[in-house]
């Protein structure tokens, strides 16, 4: 046979298949789509009803309106929890992203050991959350305090710091936590980022008598701007919707210092059992997120 | 003299920074280890430098097995987490398989929509997934995590291979097809044994984030021995009194290694799929 017969063939044979591409398609996203909708999709309609009701655990109940709503926006813990969440995202995600920077400019320079060096960075991104909460829940306790002891050694302070305990210093202590959290993963996302820099574009600058400076704004920075905004849009977001790293630390205390949208719709909605007020906290998170979502998402496709 | 002149310069602007992040970002867990190794009673003696192990001891980690449920833990752990993973990587290698090559009504909408579902976090669904997991009876069963961890792992896994998939010649299909094959051949004879370090990326980016996944597990196993190494750790081990220290970071050191193993021997592939625009920060 020719070779001009066998593509013909391929031809046609792909030309049949195309009919049954479509019902193939269909059938093949099936089996992921199914939990998705029975796992998230149904949950999330559902949710929003509970919101409309007055339901507790174990108890279907009446449909209310908007009252939980409403009730949230007079509720002075609730206030008190959606300042909380934007300092700690507003105050997280800039220290992430600069201190993340710092370090992927530091990896971008040859060095020995670089390998091992930028994984062993990556460790408190990876490890799970709550395990490594727990070494910072010690590192913090009024006794133990590793901090405490080595400022009391120095004769900086006389008494322990609570920094945990403490109103003032609480939201602090768990911002700082965040930031050792989420600084690796903006130090990897930015540092794959710097390598797809030609080196000749660095090279040339050189040439022409460009400093440091010069060259990190005009050469490396428009080639990291859009790693640096997708990490920072998705940071934003899970930052947001945080919840192990304070109920590890602080549940939500003292005095509801450290409470997130998360930790508070948990302790309402669970612990108090009033499942449709929870189901209106956790979904007063719900605008926000999709505000950012949607600017992830205009960016991704304009890229494109 | 030039060439230390230039080494001064890397000391301030490379090693220096470098030696201060690397402290900051590896204390806690250094903390954890030693601790982990102390005997409690050590922690209370003022006089020792609570920096280093004075004396050293195994104690707290066998406590950990023979008086807790840990061992339990690690299987539930383990179980919940494989199965999760197998289980969302064969969805997704079906879904990411169609949105790359395949037309069908509602696919370009699907893409964009899978990409808006990995956005969805469990905190703001946890409140209604708990009822429904109540009404399927899946309290306290391994079900109750297998069949929702998909949902966070599905979307960004089909996103990843979707994207490996695209990058295979089309000529290589084409040519197989001519052949006689049928898609579904092609996807398992020819494009899968392609794809396998994205196939890696993907499985173990689900498999070390069911394993450190907290939320949905604290909620749902919520009775001794079907909890998860975080979830015990965290709500078991934590006593009124202050001598529980040494066993509960001995917990979060063993509960660590695993993930931090698989990754050291995978770093390529996880940051691959990290980079990939592929996960939670």
């Amino acid at each position: 046979m020719s070779r001009k017969g066998e593509m013909r063939g391929g031809a046609v044979t792909t030309g049949s298949l195309l009919e049954r591409e479509s019902s193939l398609g269909v059938i093949l996203m099936l089996p992921g789509a199914l939990l998705l909708m029975v796992f998230m999709a149904y949950p999330f309609f559902l949710g929003i009803w509970l919101s409309l009701t007055d339901s507790a655990i174990g108890r279907m109940g009446q449909y209310i309106g908007l009252r939980n709503f409403s009730d949230l926006l007079s509720d002075t813990i609730f206030q008190q929890t959606t300042r909380n969440t934007l300092i700690y995202a507003m105050v997280t995600v800039p220290f992430k992203a600069v201190l993340g920077l710092g370090l992927a400019l530091i990896l971008n320079n040859q060095m020995r050991f670089s390998n091992p060096i930028r994984a062993v960075v990556m460790m408190p991104y990876i490890v799970p959350t709550a395990l490594s909460t727990l070494g910072w829940f010690m590192i913090f306790d009024p006794v133990f305090s590793p901090i405490s002891w080595l400022l009391k050694h120095f004769g900086l302070i006389t008494r322990n710091i609570n920094f945990l305990g403490d109103p003032g210093l609480a939201i602090s202590s768990v911002c700082l936590v965040n930031i050792w959290r989420g600084l690796p993963f903006f130090a990897i996302t930015i540092l794959a980022g710097l390598q797809a820099v030609p080196g000749e574009l660095h090279e040339a600058a050189a040439i022409d008598g460009a400093g440091l400076w010069h060259r990190f704004r005009h050469v490396t920075v428009p080639h990291i701007k859009g790693v640096v905004l997708i990490a920072t849009l998705l940071s934003i977001i899970f930052t947001f919707a945080d919840f192990q790293l304070i109920y590890v630390l602080t549940k939500g205390g003292p005095a509801n210092q450290t409470h997130i949208f998360g930790t508070y719709a948990y302790q309402i909605g669970l612990s108090a059992t009033e499942i449709g007020m929870g189901a209106a906290i956790a979904l007063y998170m719900f605008p926000i997120l999709t505000v950012f979502a949607v600017i992830l998402l205009v960016y991704l496709r304009r890229e494109e | 003299m030039v060439g230390s002149e230039r080494f001064s310069n890397r000391l301030m602007n490379i090693y220096l920074p470098l030696a201060f992040y690397l402290v900051f970002l590896l204390f806690p867990f250094y903390w954890m280890s030693i601790v982990s190794l102390k005997p409690t009673n050590d922690l209370f003696d003022l006089q020792f430098n609570p920096f280093w192990i004075q004396r050293f001891t195994w104690e707290n980690y066998t406590y950990l097995f023979r008086e807790t449920a840990f061992a339990e833990w690690v299987k539930n752990t383990l179980i919940v987490s494989v199965v999760s993973t197998v289980l969302s990587l064969a969805c997704s290698i079906f879904a990411g398989y169609a949105l790359a090559r395949l037309r069908f009504p509602g696919s370009n909408f699907l893409g964009v929509g899978i990409f808006l579902v990995y956005l969805v976090p469990p905190s703001l669904l946890f409140l209604p997934l708990a009822q429904v997991i109540a009404k399927l009876g899946l309290y306290n069963t391994y079900w109750a995590l297998i069949l929702t961890y998909p949902t966070q792992l599905i979307p960004f896994a089909s996103w990843l291979l979707m994207g490996y998939f695209r990058t295979i010649p089309r000529e290589i299909e084409e040519s197989a097809m001519a052949d006689g094959c049928s898609r579904l051949q092609i996807l398992l004879r020819i494009v899968l044994p392609l794809s396998v370090p994205g196939l890696l990326s993907a499985g173990i980016f689900s498999f070390t984030l069911t394993w450190n996944e907290f939320l949905y597990a604290l909620i749902f196993m919520s009775s001794g021995e079907m909890k998860t190494i975080p979830v015990g750790v965290v709500s078991d081990l934590i006593k009124a009194d202050t001598l529980f220290w040494g066993s509960l970071m001995a917990a979060a050191v063993l509960g660590s290694v695993p993930v931090a193993l698989i990754y050291s021997f995978f770093v390529k592939y996880y940051v691959s799929g990290l980079t990939a625009g592929a996960v939670k920060g």
